[in-house]
Protein backbone atom coordinates (compact mmCIF):
# COMPACT_ATOMS: atom_id res chain seq x y z
CA UNK A 1 0.00 0.00 0.00
CA UNK A 2 1.15 3.56 -1.10
CA UNK A 3 1.13 6.77 1.46
CA UNK A 4 2.16 9.78 -0.34
CA UNK A 5 1.31 12.69 2.37
CA UNK A 6 2.58 16.12 1.32
CA UNK A 7 4.27 17.73 4.09
CA UNK A 8 4.15 21.42 1.82
CA UNK A 9 0.09 21.15 1.41
CA UNK A 10 -0.40 23.08 5.43
CA UNK A 11 -2.73 19.99 5.54
CA UNK A 12 -1.87 18.20 8.90
CA UNK A 13 0.29 15.55 7.92
CA UNK A 14 -1.52 12.84 9.84
CA UNK A 15 -5.18 14.21 8.34
CA UNK A 16 -3.69 13.45 5.14
CA UNK A 17 -2.69 9.91 6.19
CA UNK A 18 -5.88 9.31 7.60
CA UNK A 19 -7.50 10.46 4.58
CA UNK A 20 -5.83 8.06 2.45
CA UNK A 21 -6.32 5.03 4.60
CA UNK A 22 -9.90 5.43 3.73
CA UNK A 23 -9.24 6.45 0.32
CA UNK A 24 -7.63 2.85 0.26
CA UNK A 25 -10.10 1.00 2.28
CA UNK A 26 -13.16 2.72 0.30
CA UNK A 27 -11.30 1.59 -3.37
CA UNK A 28 -10.48 -2.48 -1.77
CA UNK A 29 -7.14 -1.41 -1.97
CA UNK A 30 -7.38 -2.02 1.54
CA UNK A 31 -9.66 -4.75 2.71
CA UNK A 32 -10.96 -5.35 6.09
CA UNK A 33 -8.43 -8.12 7.97
CA UNK A 34 -5.31 -6.85 6.11
CA UNK A 35 -2.79 -5.37 7.79
CA UNK A 36 -0.98 -1.74 7.48
CA UNK A 37 2.41 -1.09 7.99
CA UNK A 38 3.67 -0.50 11.29
CA UNK A 39 4.53 2.80 12.82
CA UNK A 40 7.94 2.69 12.89
CA UNK A 41 8.37 0.67 9.24
CA UNK A 42 5.63 3.71 7.79
CA UNK A 43 7.70 6.76 9.13
CA UNK A 44 11.17 5.29 7.81
CA UNK A 45 9.43 4.73 4.94
CA UNK A 46 7.49 8.28 4.59
CA UNK A 47 10.78 9.73 6.51
CA UNK A 48 8.21 11.72 8.58
CA UNK A 49 7.89 11.59 12.53
CA UNK A 50 6.47 8.51 13.99
CA UNK A 51 4.29 10.31 16.40
CA UNK A 52 2.35 11.38 13.74
CA UNK A 53 1.82 8.48 12.14
CA UNK A 54 1.01 7.00 15.96
CA UNK A 55 -1.62 9.75 15.65
CA UNK A 56 -3.29 9.05 12.55
CA UNK A 57 -3.52 5.34 13.43
CA UNK A 58 -4.47 6.43 16.69
CA UNK A 59 -7.74 8.33 15.28
CA UNK A 60 -8.45 5.73 12.75
CA UNK A 61 -8.82 3.39 15.33
CA UNK A 62 -11.41 5.81 17.37
CA UNK A 63 -12.79 5.93 14.27
CA UNK A 64 -13.70 2.18 13.83
CA UNK A 65 -11.66 1.95 10.62
CA UNK A 66 -8.73 0.01 11.87
CA UNK A 67 -7.88 -1.96 14.70
CA UNK A 68 -4.52 -1.97 16.63
CA UNK A 69 -3.76 -5.34 17.52
CA UNK A 70 -1.19 -5.41 21.05
CA UNK A 71 1.98 -6.33 19.52
CA UNK A 72 0.85 -7.18 15.87
CA UNK A 73 0.59 -4.59 14.59
CA UNK A 74 -2.83 -2.58 12.89
CA UNK A 75 -5.32 -4.33 10.74
CA UNK A 76 -8.29 -2.87 8.69
CA UNK A 77 -11.63 -3.30 10.82
CA UNK A 78 -14.18 -5.73 9.56
CA UNK A 79 -16.96 -3.11 9.42
CA UNK A 80 -14.87 -0.27 7.58
CA UNK A 81 -16.52 0.03 4.62
CA UNK A 82 -19.59 0.27 5.91
CA UNK A 83 -18.71 2.51 8.26
CA UNK A 84 -17.47 4.45 5.54
CA UNK A 85 -20.53 4.82 3.82
CA UNK A 86 -22.49 5.79 6.92
CA UNK A 87 -19.54 8.66 7.15
CA UNK A 88 -20.40 9.68 3.90
CA UNK A 89 -24.05 9.86 4.46
CA UNK A 90 -23.48 11.69 7.49
CA UNK A 91 -20.19 14.42 5.72
CA UNK A 92 -23.29 14.85 2.73
CA UNK A 93 -25.76 15.53 5.32
CA UNK A 94 -23.72 18.18 6.63
CA UNK A 95 -23.12 20.05 3.54
CA UNK A 96 -26.71 19.69 2.58
CA UNK A 97 -27.71 20.91 5.86
CA UNK A 98 -25.60 24.11 6.04
CA UNK A 99 -26.75 24.57 2.11
CA UNK A 100 -30.11 24.86 2.99
CA UNK A 101 -29.60 26.89 6.28
CA UNK A 102 -27.31 29.44 3.52
CA UNK A 103 -30.27 29.83 1.17
CA UNK A 104 -33.18 30.17 4.10
CA UNK A 105 -30.98 33.24 5.19
CA UNK A 106 -30.58 34.75 1.57
CA UNK A 107 -35.18 34.30 1.52
CA UNK A 108 -35.29 31.42 -0.78
CA UNK A 109 -38.23 29.55 0.35
CA UNK A 110 -38.61 25.52 1.29
CA UNK A 111 -40.32 25.17 -2.29
CA UNK A 112 -38.28 27.14 -4.09
CA UNK A 113 -34.87 25.29 -2.18
CA UNK A 114 -36.74 21.83 -3.06
CA UNK A 115 -37.10 22.64 -6.62
CA UNK A 116 -33.74 24.06 -7.03
CA UNK A 117 -31.98 20.78 -5.95
CA UNK A 118 -34.04 19.04 -8.29
CA UNK A 119 -33.20 21.32 -10.63
CA UNK A 120 -29.34 21.00 -10.15
CA UNK A 121 -29.63 17.03 -10.32
CA UNK A 122 -31.56 16.95 -13.27
CA UNK A 123 -28.74 19.72 -14.71
CA UNK A 124 -25.82 17.60 -13.85
CA UNK A 125 -28.13 14.66 -14.99
CA UNK A 126 -28.00 15.44 -18.28
CA UNK A 127 -24.57 16.57 -18.81
CA UNK A 128 -22.64 13.45 -17.51
CA UNK A 129 -25.65 11.14 -18.21
CA UNK A 130 -24.54 9.41 -14.85
CA UNK A 131 -25.07 8.97 -11.22
CA UNK A 132 -28.50 7.72 -9.99
CA UNK B 1 -1.21 13.31 26.43
CA UNK B 2 1.54 16.01 28.09
CA UNK B 3 4.49 15.03 27.98
CA UNK B 4 7.62 15.92 30.59
CA UNK B 5 9.24 19.08 29.15
CA UNK B 6 12.89 18.06 28.31
CA UNK B 7 14.43 21.61 27.48
CA UNK B 8 12.56 24.75 28.91
CA UNK B 9 13.94 28.42 28.59
CA UNK B 10 12.26 31.30 29.95
CA UNK B 11 13.02 34.79 29.26
CA UNK B 12 16.76 33.74 28.22
CA UNK B 13 18.92 37.09 27.40
CA UNK B 14 22.14 37.34 25.63
CA UNK B 15 23.89 40.55 25.14
CA UNK B 16 27.20 40.52 23.24
CA UNK B 17 28.52 44.22 24.16
CA UNK B 18 26.31 46.18 21.36
CA UNK B 19 24.52 42.80 19.76
CA UNK B 20 21.19 41.46 21.53
CA UNK B 21 21.63 38.15 20.48
CA UNK B 22 18.79 36.37 22.56
CA UNK B 23 15.91 38.93 23.51
CA UNK B 24 13.79 37.14 25.96
CA UNK B 25 13.42 33.64 24.44
CA UNK B 26 10.81 31.13 25.51
CA UNK B 27 10.86 27.10 24.59
CA UNK B 28 9.08 24.48 25.72
CA UNK B 29 10.53 21.08 24.14
CA UNK B 30 8.04 18.22 25.37
CA UNK B 31 9.83 14.75 25.83
CA UNK B 32 9.92 12.21 22.41
CA UNK B 33 9.21 15.62 20.17
CA UNK B 34 11.24 16.29 16.98
CA UNK B 35 11.27 20.42 17.47
CA UNK B 36 12.41 22.32 14.35
CA UNK B 37 13.81 25.84 15.12
CA UNK B 38 13.16 28.30 12.05
CA UNK B 39 14.78 31.74 11.99
CA UNK B 40 16.51 33.68 9.89
CA UNK B 41 20.54 33.97 10.24
CA UNK B 42 21.67 35.72 13.25
CA UNK B 43 18.09 35.07 14.88
CA UNK B 44 19.71 33.63 17.81
CA UNK B 45 19.52 29.78 17.13
CA UNK B 46 22.90 28.60 17.37
CA UNK B 47 23.08 30.97 20.32
CA UNK B 48 20.51 29.37 21.97
CA UNK B 49 21.92 26.00 21.12
CA UNK B 50 25.06 27.03 22.84
CA UNK B 51 23.46 28.30 25.53
CA UNK B 52 21.58 24.79 26.65
CA UNK B 53 24.84 22.99 26.41
CA UNK B 54 27.04 25.27 28.49
CA UNK B 55 29.07 27.17 25.85
CA UNK B 56 27.45 30.31 26.10
CA UNK B 57 26.62 32.26 29.53
CA UNK B 58 23.49 33.89 29.42
CA UNK B 59 22.91 37.37 30.81
CA UNK B 60 19.67 36.79 31.84
CA UNK B 61 16.70 34.33 32.45
CA UNK B 62 17.06 30.77 32.77
CA UNK B 63 17.97 27.61 30.76
CA UNK B 64 17.08 23.98 31.80
CA UNK B 65 17.79 20.89 30.34
CA UNK B 66 16.36 17.57 32.02
CA UNK B 67 15.23 19.72 34.53
CA UNK B 68 19.15 21.06 35.59
CA UNK B 69 20.13 24.84 35.16
CA UNK B 70 22.81 25.00 32.07
CA UNK B 71 24.83 27.75 33.12
CA UNK B 72 25.73 26.13 36.25
CA UNK B 73 29.29 24.07 35.64
CA UNK B 74 28.12 21.00 37.99
CA UNK B 75 24.85 20.57 36.17
CA UNK B 76 26.32 21.07 32.63
CA UNK B 77 28.40 18.54 32.46
CA UNK B 78 25.48 15.99 33.40
CA UNK B 79 23.09 17.96 30.83
CA UNK B 80 26.34 16.89 28.21
CA UNK B 81 27.05 13.47 28.99
CA UNK B 82 23.44 12.96 28.58
CA UNK B 83 23.13 15.14 24.81
CA UNK B 84 24.35 14.76 21.93
CA UNK B 85 25.46 17.88 20.27
CA UNK B 86 26.02 18.57 16.49
CA UNK B 87 27.40 22.12 16.28
CA UNK B 88 27.25 24.53 12.90
CA UNK B 89 31.20 24.11 12.69
CA UNK B 90 30.68 20.43 13.03
CA UNK B 91 34.21 20.78 14.55
CA UNK B 92 35.99 17.42 15.04
CA UNK B 93 39.39 16.14 15.18
CA UNK B 94 41.15 17.01 11.82
CA UNK B 95 44.21 14.67 11.64
CA UNK B 96 42.43 11.33 12.94
CA UNK B 97 40.85 9.25 10.37
CA UNK B 98 37.09 8.46 10.41
CA UNK B 99 38.03 4.87 12.16
CA UNK B 100 40.22 6.37 14.47
CA UNK B 101 37.98 9.20 15.65
CA UNK B 102 34.33 6.88 16.28
CA UNK B 103 36.96 4.56 18.10
CA UNK B 104 38.14 7.61 20.16
CA UNK B 105 34.47 9.20 20.68
CA UNK B 106 33.36 5.54 21.81
CA UNK B 107 35.77 5.11 24.64
CA UNK B 108 34.51 8.83 26.05
CA UNK B 109 30.51 6.80 26.61
CA UNK B 110 30.02 3.83 28.66
CA UNK B 111 26.66 3.32 26.24
CA UNK B 112 28.13 4.03 23.22
CA UNK B 113 26.12 1.42 19.89
CA UNK B 114 28.85 0.08 18.40
CA UNK B 115 27.07 -2.21 15.88
CA UNK B 116 24.67 1.06 15.61
CA UNK B 117 28.16 3.29 14.33
CA UNK B 118 29.07 -0.05 12.32
CA UNK B 119 25.88 0.19 10.12
CA UNK B 120 25.98 4.09 9.90
CA UNK B 121 29.41 3.74 8.49
CA UNK B 122 27.83 1.63 5.71
CA UNK B 123 24.47 3.26 5.11
CA UNK B 124 26.43 6.74 4.64
CA UNK B 125 29.06 5.38 3.17
CA UNK B 126 31.86 6.97 4.93
CA UNK B 127 35.19 5.96 3.77
CA UNK B 128 37.08 4.57 7.38
CA UNK B 129 40.74 4.99 6.54
CA UNK B 130 40.48 8.84 5.49
CA UNK B 131 41.34 11.69 7.49
CA UNK B 132 38.68 14.17 9.00
CA UNK B 133 40.31 16.86 7.36
CA UNK B 134 39.92 15.30 3.57
CA UNK B 135 36.38 14.26 4.12
CA UNK B 136 33.62 16.05 1.96
CA UNK B 137 31.26 18.76 3.80
CA UNK B 138 28.44 16.35 3.45
CA UNK B 139 30.63 13.39 5.02
CA UNK B 140 31.61 15.79 7.38
CA UNK B 141 28.15 16.61 8.72
CA UNK B 142 27.49 12.51 8.22
CA UNK B 143 30.45 11.59 10.32
CA UNK B 144 29.25 14.69 13.14
CA UNK B 145 25.54 13.12 13.28
CA UNK B 146 27.26 9.59 13.60
CA UNK B 147 28.85 10.66 16.74
CA UNK B 148 26.09 12.22 18.29
CA UNK B 149 23.78 9.34 17.50
CA UNK B 150 25.91 6.46 18.71
CA UNK B 151 26.57 7.25 22.10
CA UNK B 152 23.09 6.57 23.52
CA UNK B 153 22.02 10.07 24.19
CA UNK B 154 18.59 11.01 25.32
CA UNK B 155 18.49 14.26 23.34
CA UNK B 156 19.66 15.43 20.13
CA UNK B 157 20.76 19.12 19.84
CA UNK B 158 21.60 19.59 15.99
CA UNK B 159 22.59 22.93 14.45
CA UNK B 160 21.79 23.02 11.07
CA UNK B 161 21.85 19.55 10.65
CA UNK B 162 21.42 19.42 7.10
CA UNK B 163 22.98 22.56 5.50
CA UNK B 164 25.76 22.41 2.64
CA UNK B 165 23.76 18.55 2.08
CA UNK B 166 22.94 18.12 -1.56
CA UNK B 167 19.06 16.68 -1.29
CA UNK B 168 20.43 13.05 -1.77
CA UNK B 169 22.74 13.03 1.17
CA UNK B 170 20.17 15.28 3.13
CA UNK B 171 17.27 13.35 2.57
CA UNK B 172 19.62 10.23 4.08
CA UNK B 173 20.44 11.81 7.39
CA UNK B 174 16.61 12.95 7.94
CA UNK B 175 16.01 9.02 7.49
CA UNK B 176 18.65 8.27 9.61
CA UNK B 177 17.24 10.62 12.44
CA UNK B 178 13.73 9.47 11.52
CA UNK B 179 14.90 5.61 12.06
CA UNK B 180 17.05 6.66 15.61
CA UNK B 181 13.87 8.36 16.96
CA UNK B 182 11.34 5.58 15.58
CA UNK B 183 13.49 2.71 17.31
CA UNK B 184 15.29 5.03 20.69
CA UNK B 185 12.63 7.46 21.76
CA UNK B 186 15.30 10.32 21.40
CA UNK B 187 14.07 13.76 21.48
CA UNK B 188 15.40 15.64 18.45
CA UNK B 189 16.26 19.81 18.53
CA UNK B 190 17.35 21.00 15.43
CA UNK B 191 17.83 24.07 13.64
CA UNK B 192 17.30 24.35 10.42
CA UNK B 193 17.12 26.97 7.24
CA UNK B 194 14.90 24.46 5.34
CA UNK B 195 11.24 25.22 5.92
CA UNK B 196 10.27 22.22 4.01
CA UNK B 197 12.55 19.60 5.91
CA UNK B 198 11.11 21.23 9.22
CA UNK B 199 7.34 20.47 7.94
CA UNK B 200 8.55 16.98 6.99
CA UNK B 201 9.85 15.45 10.31
CA UNK B 202 8.90 17.74 12.75
CA UNK B 203 6.10 17.64 15.53
CA UNK B 204 6.78 21.11 17.17
CA UNK B 205 8.21 24.42 15.33
CA UNK B 206 9.16 27.25 16.98
CA UNK B 207 9.95 30.58 14.72
CA UNK B 208 12.36 32.63 16.10
CA UNK B 209 12.95 36.30 15.17
CA UNK B 210 15.70 38.67 16.65
CA UNK B 211 16.18 36.40 19.72
CA UNK B 212 12.68 35.84 20.62
CA UNK B 213 10.06 33.05 19.81
CA UNK B 214 7.56 35.01 17.34
CA UNK B 215 5.42 31.46 17.39
CA UNK B 216 5.89 28.14 18.91
CA UNK B 217 3.65 24.76 19.41
CA UNK B 218 2.41 21.83 18.02
CA UNK B 219 2.98 22.01 14.28
CA UNK B 220 -0.46 19.93 13.66
CA UNK B 221 -2.23 23.01 15.63
CA UNK B 222 -0.39 25.91 14.29
CA UNK B 223 -1.56 23.70 10.60
CA UNK B 224 -5.57 23.80 12.01
CA UNK B 225 -5.13 27.07 13.01
CA UNK B 226 -3.72 29.28 10.96
CA UNK B 227 -5.66 30.34 7.72
CA UNK B 228 -5.88 32.96 4.78
CA UNK B 229 -9.25 34.46 3.93
CA UNK B 230 -9.76 35.45 0.83
CA UNK B 231 -12.85 37.54 0.14
CA UNK B 232 -13.99 39.32 -3.12
CA UNK B 233 -16.45 42.34 -3.15
CA UNK B 234 -18.78 43.08 -6.66
CA UNK B 235 -16.46 46.47 -6.51
CA UNK B 236 -13.52 47.87 -4.95
CA UNK B 237 -12.56 45.84 -1.71
CA UNK B 238 -13.81 48.23 1.20
CA UNK B 239 -11.04 49.78 3.13
CA UNK B 240 -11.83 48.01 6.89
CA UNK B 241 -10.48 46.82 9.99
CA UNK B 242 -11.09 43.24 11.51
CA UNK B 243 -11.59 43.05 15.33
CA UNK B 244 -12.09 39.21 15.28
CA UNK B 245 -8.82 38.06 17.22
CA UNK B 246 -6.25 35.85 15.32
CA UNK B 247 -6.21 38.43 12.60
CA UNK B 248 -2.14 38.92 11.55
CA UNK B 249 -2.48 40.96 8.60
CA UNK B 250 -5.02 42.16 5.96
CA UNK B 251 -4.08 42.74 2.37
CA UNK B 252 -6.15 44.58 0.07
CA UNK B 253 -5.88 44.37 -3.52
CA UNK B 254 -8.74 45.44 -6.66
CA UNK B 255 -11.69 43.48 -5.51
CA UNK B 256 -10.21 41.11 -2.95
CA UNK B 257 -9.09 41.27 0.67
CA UNK B 258 -7.00 38.91 1.74
CA UNK B 259 -6.83 38.32 5.68
CA UNK B 260 -3.94 36.26 7.01
CA UNK B 261 -4.62 34.82 10.80
CA UNK B 262 -3.65 32.78 13.25
CA UNK B 263 -6.74 31.21 14.59
CA UNK B 264 -10.84 31.94 14.27
CA UNK B 265 -10.88 31.80 10.11
CA UNK B 266 -14.95 31.22 11.02
CA UNK B 267 -15.50 34.07 13.00
CA UNK B 268 -13.39 36.35 10.56
CA UNK B 269 -15.73 35.36 7.67
CA UNK B 270 -18.89 35.60 10.18
CA UNK B 271 -17.66 39.39 10.79
CA UNK B 272 -16.83 39.78 6.71
CA UNK B 273 -20.74 39.24 6.13
CA UNK B 274 -21.51 42.19 6.88
CA UNK B 275 -19.57 43.85 4.33
CA UNK B 276 -21.57 41.48 1.97
CA UNK B 277 -18.85 39.93 0.03
CA UNK B 278 -19.56 37.70 -3.26
CA UNK B 279 -17.36 35.01 -2.01
CA UNK B 280 -15.40 34.28 1.03
CA UNK B 281 -13.15 31.13 0.77
CA UNK B 282 -10.58 29.47 3.75
CA UNK B 283 -7.30 28.44 2.71
CA UNK B 284 -4.85 26.24 4.59
CA UNK B 285 -1.34 27.84 4.80
CA UNK B 286 2.02 26.77 4.43
CA UNK B 287 4.55 26.85 7.33
CA UNK B 288 6.43 28.86 4.87
CA UNK B 289 3.75 31.28 4.11
CA UNK B 290 3.47 31.78 8.61
CA UNK B 291 6.88 32.18 8.39
CA UNK B 292 7.36 34.66 5.79
CA UNK B 293 4.20 36.98 7.69
CA UNK B 294 5.90 36.65 11.35
CA UNK B 295 9.63 37.46 10.80
CA UNK B 296 10.72 40.74 10.61
CA UNK B 297 11.56 41.43 6.58
CA UNK B 298 13.78 44.53 7.10
CA UNK B 299 17.64 44.25 7.59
Amino acid sequence: MLFRPNPASGVPIYLQLIEQVKHAVETGALRPGEQLPGIRPLSEELVINPNTVAKAYRELEHEGIIELRQGAGAFVAAHAGALRQTEKLRGARTVVAAAVKQLRARGVTDQEIRRLYEAALAAIRGKDGSND
Amino acid sequence: MTEPIIIKTVGLKKQYQDVTALDGLNLSVPSGSIYGLLGRNGAGKTTAMKTLMGLVRPTAGTAQVFGLAADQSATSILIRQRTGFVSDERDLYESMTVADLIAFTAAFYPRWRADMAARYVRSFDLPQSRAVKALSRGARTKLALLLALCRGAELLILDEATSGLDPVAAEEVLQALISHVANEGTTVFFSSHQIAEVEQIADHVAIIDRGRAVLEGALDDLREAYRRVELVFEGDAPATQFHSPGVVRVERRGRALSVFASSGAEQIIEEARSLGPVSAETHHVTLKEVFLELISREG
